[in-house]
């Protein structure tokens, strides 16, 4: 059997789904998100570096819906992966890797990520407006 | 333990097991995974003073020096965490041997330019290179 037609385990149809597998997952798509945000990065940068017309770009393009909608997704995959980030620092210590201890430092995480999130936009539009 | 006594001494010393990498990729991941929490953490509090700013005011603060020296080492953390995390995702995701190399290398070129322009964008502001 070729190994493209052997199945593929978790079988996601059948799988039920609880907070650790979801969180894990989401560790990953976080981190995938961020590498795209980090290009994002470079190009702030360097249109801030190439001068006033390059950097009006970069700000028109943040400032629209389609930016600010990035710039919220790039805040909420930065706060989720570094909050479950340390969660996976303490899991490498041999610390807090019973059940009970997984989903209480789940929910801490899912928790950390809203209340950061929120402030960081918070903070954000007191300072565009101010 | 059995599994300890199938090692040669040669290979318990040197610690590479199968992959003959050892746990390089692991430590660097971890490495620069504890080296973002505060730098991640400075650049957001960072850029939020900065919402609105023009493009002078932007090239100032970059230019300075703390902000120039953490924004460098926040480049070269954050791509070398990129290029460590996106390889574990291929490898895991991509089972098509040429494929999965590709992508590899890909990633790895491309983690390793963002990180030179980045780098450079930083320096040129710092050292007033910029127009």
């Amino acid at each position: 059997m070729r190994s493209a037609d052997r199945p593929l385990s978790p079988h996601l149809q059948i799988y039920r789904w609880q907070l650790t597998s979801v969180l894990s997952i989401l560790h990953r798509a976080a981190g995938v998100a961020l590498s795209a945000g980090a290009v994002l990065l470079v190009w702030w940068l360097v249109a801030a570096a190439s001068g006033p017309d390059a950097y009006d770009g970069v700000a028109d393009f943040l400032g629209s819906r389609f930016g600010q909608l990035l710039l919220f997704g790039w805040t909420l995959s930065l706060f989720y992966h570094l909050c479950n980030g340390i969660r996976h620092l303490v899991w490498d210590t041999v610390h807090g890797l019973d059940l009970k201890s997984t989903y209480v430092g789940g929910w801490l995480v899912v928790g950390a990520t809203g209340v950061l999130t929120l402030i960081a936009w918070i903070a954000g539009i007191s300072s565009w407006t101010s | 333990m059995a599994v300890a006594r199938m090692r040669s001494p040669l290979g318990r010393a040197l610690g590479l097991g199968s992959a003959k990498e050892g746990v390089e990729h692991w430590w660097l991941q971890r490495i620069t995974a504890v080296a973002l929490v505060p730098l991640s953490l400075w650049f957001v509090i960072a850029i939020i003073r900065l919402v609105g700013a023009d493009v002078d005011t932007v090239a100032d603060w970059v230019g300075r020096p703390l902000p120039a020296i953490l924004l460098v080492l926040l480049l070269i953390a954050t791509f070398w965490h990129a290029a460590l995390g996106l390889q574990v995702v291929i490898e895991d995701y991509v089972h098509a041997e040429l494929t999965k190399l590709g992508l590899v290398i890909v990633v790895r070129l491309a983690c390793f330019a963002l990180a030179v322009a980045g780098i450079f964008a930083v320096l040129s502001m710092a050292v007033g290179m910029s127009s």
